[in-house]
């Protein structure tokens, strides 16, 4: 390090337009955001500061139960994604010819370019009551009449963990590739049982891979509204269709801020605390 | 269990069947989506009627198909736009952020890195929400403080641009970044020992070797802001976006002409992959 790397003037070609985006784009508008949750009109119509925006969500039983429910779905949603992910990611890994390998890798991904609202459009051509599956089930005589599989929450979930699958499975995948091989096979010839190679070897292993897939997976559920929405219906009852409605519908932007501003919180606040769990940061997480 | 263990025929063959029927699992809709495209009917469902370009070709009266479809071909040049800017800016200024927390070092720094890594963890509706927010505050500053009236703070074409651009500008920068640090910096210090400006390093040296991680960024920016959806929900004005525009036809009904839509999008975003895959495999 003889030379100097840094000069002023490059330094500030660097920093000035990082600041502007983070600045004017990151931080004002979530304090703005804040700053809006509590404020109000009293009576005369005057704005003002309240706190009428949150005592409004905790004292309608509709907005923290669907509140609570989509912070429950979103947990359940991601952990069904890792137990679906973590016998792909493995299989790709170490178990499928070496020569499939790259091949498989392009397929997983392939689909997960495609826009989300495609995919969502083909399950509902799939599910709905005209769908193909029904069609296919009254051909051949499974059932006698179609049945409507859209808009329950199952399929919802079945859709969410469609739409967020990938991001659970590319980290997994980088994890596994990591993993000494002799290490099973080590444990195989002194004998242990499959199960004691999954909890005590793979699992593990994959612990950082899991962490950032759980991240991605849980807040993308968790502020996904386009597939609660198509695949719900009436009865998905998602949080931000609750702020949708404030801020297109009623067009009550301080009630909107208030949830959208408990939405983030509860984000951070469980990502914080998979975080800690984990012992890892979000530095990490994020490379 | 692995490669180089045995296991039993049964139970290779159920854990293979089980990899299959996730794979199909995951192209079925899409399959199904591009197949009905062509099935001569009023409605993407089945019994099939035999095929049809009509919801390609068609130009009404009965029968509009998509190359005809005014309301919706604007909708995909909207979304081109949107798509252009937005992988400019982003790949500009992420760019920016991989040289300035790579290569620099300045007080505060860490806190500035974790404010760019939030946007990975900001649900996409909250940041929309806050950036219409944040506008109408400031449009309503400038309408009443100087009596100006600047659209660009309503819900518009803009608006959409910068929101997209909040939190795409981040993905770029860790492509960038990753790539950056396997750069080799005794390559920038041997050119300034002899007597390179810095500027000119980064010009001539390192941007030429970051250049197939710069495309490869960009491509995925141009892609997450051709369909991104949440964000853009909030932010839109009369220029709906191809995302925007097709959930509102699904929402309230649908014909075979978004089949046809979504055929060229599965089309078009196959290409762009593997066009990014080659060049990502060029730069290994």
């Amino acid at each position: 390090m003889a030379v100097p790397r840094s000069s002023k003037a490059v330094f500030w070609i660097f920093l000035a337009p990082v600041l502007c985006w983070l600045l004017l784009l990151i931080v004002l508008p979530h304090l703005d955001l804040l700053r809006m949750s509590f404020a109000g009109e009293n009576e005369l119509g005057d704005m003002t500061w309240t706190l009428q925006n949150y005592r409004n969500f905790f004292t309608e039983p509709i907005y923290w139960n669907t509140f609570l429910r989509t912070a429950v779905f979103s947990i359940i949603t991601t952990f069904i994604t890792f137990l679906l992910a973590m016998p792909v990611a493995f299989y790709i890994v170490k178990v499928v010819r070496p020569r499939l390998q790259g091949a498989m890798m392009l397929m997983l991904l392939l689909p997960f370019w495609v826009s989300e609202l495609v995919r969502i459009y083909g399950w509902m051509i799939l599910l709905r009551e005209s769908g193909v599956i029904n069609h296919f089930l009254v051909k051949f005589g499974l059932i006698d009449r179609p049945i409507e599989m859209l808009y329950n929450d199952a399929t919802m979930i079945m859709g969410l963990v469609y739409t967020s699958m990938l991001f659970m499975v590319v980290p997994l995948i980088s994890v596994m590739e990591s993993l000494d091989d002799s290490l099973i096979e080590a444990a195989y010839d002194l004998g242990s049982s499959k199960s004691v190679i999954w909890f005590k070897i793979i699992l593990p292993h994959c612990k950082p891979g899991i962490t950032s897939g759980s991240i991605v997976v849980f807040m993308l559920v968790l502020g996904n509204y386009l597939t609660p929405n198509l695949m719900g219906g009436k009865n998905s009852l998602w949080f931000t269709e609750q702020i949708y409605n404030q801020f297109i519908a009623s067009f009550n932007w301080n009630q909107g801020a208030a949830f959208g501003f408990l939405l983030l919180l509860l984000s951070s606040l469980i990502i914080w605390i998979g975080l800690k769990l984990s012992r890892q940061k979000l530095g990490e997480v994020a490379s | 269990m692995i490669r180089s263990l045995p296991s039993s025929k049964k139970y290779a063959f159920s854990y293979g069947f089980f990899v299959c029927c996730y794979f199909v699992f995951l192209f079925a809709p899409l399959f199904v989506t591009c197949v009905l495209a062509f099935n001569n009917s009023d409605f993407p469902s089945l019994p099939w009627y035999g095929f049809s370009l009509d919801w390609f070709v068609a130009s009404g009266p009965e029968r509009v198909g998509i190359f005809n479809d005014s309301q919706n071909l604007r909708a995909i040049a909207t979304s081109f736009q949107t798509a252009f800017w937005v992988a400019l800016f982003s790949t500009i200024v992420g760019t920016c952020a991989a040289f300035l927390f790579e290569q620099e070092n300045f007080p505060f720094k860490n806190l500035l890195y974790f404010l760019m890594l939030a946007p990975l963890v900001i649900p996409g509706v909250i940041l929309g929400i806050s950036l219409l927010l944040a506008a109408n505050t400031a449009g309503t500053f400038i309408e009443n403080s100087f009596g100006i009236d600047v659209p660009l703070f309503r819900p518009s074409f803009w608006l959409v641009v910068t929101g997209q651009f909040s939190f795409i500008a981040t993905f770029v920068a860790l492509v960038v970044s990753a790539r950056l640090r396997k750069f080799d910096p005794t390559l920038e210090e041997a050119a300034m020992n002899l007597g390179a400006t810095r500027l000119g390093v980064i010009w001539h040296i390192t941007l030429k070797y970051l250049r197939p991680a710069i495309f490869g960024a960009g491509a995925v920016a141009f892609l997450m802001s051709f369909e991104n959806f949440n964000t853009t929900l909030f932010l839109v004005g009369s220029q709906p976006t191809l995302p925007i525009n097709l959930y509102l036809q699904v929402r309230d009904g649908s014909t075979p002409v978004i089949n046809a839509i979504s055929l060229l999008l599965i089309v078009g975003t196959f290409a762009l992959a593997m066009v990014n895959l080659y060049f990502s495999k060029e730069k290994d």
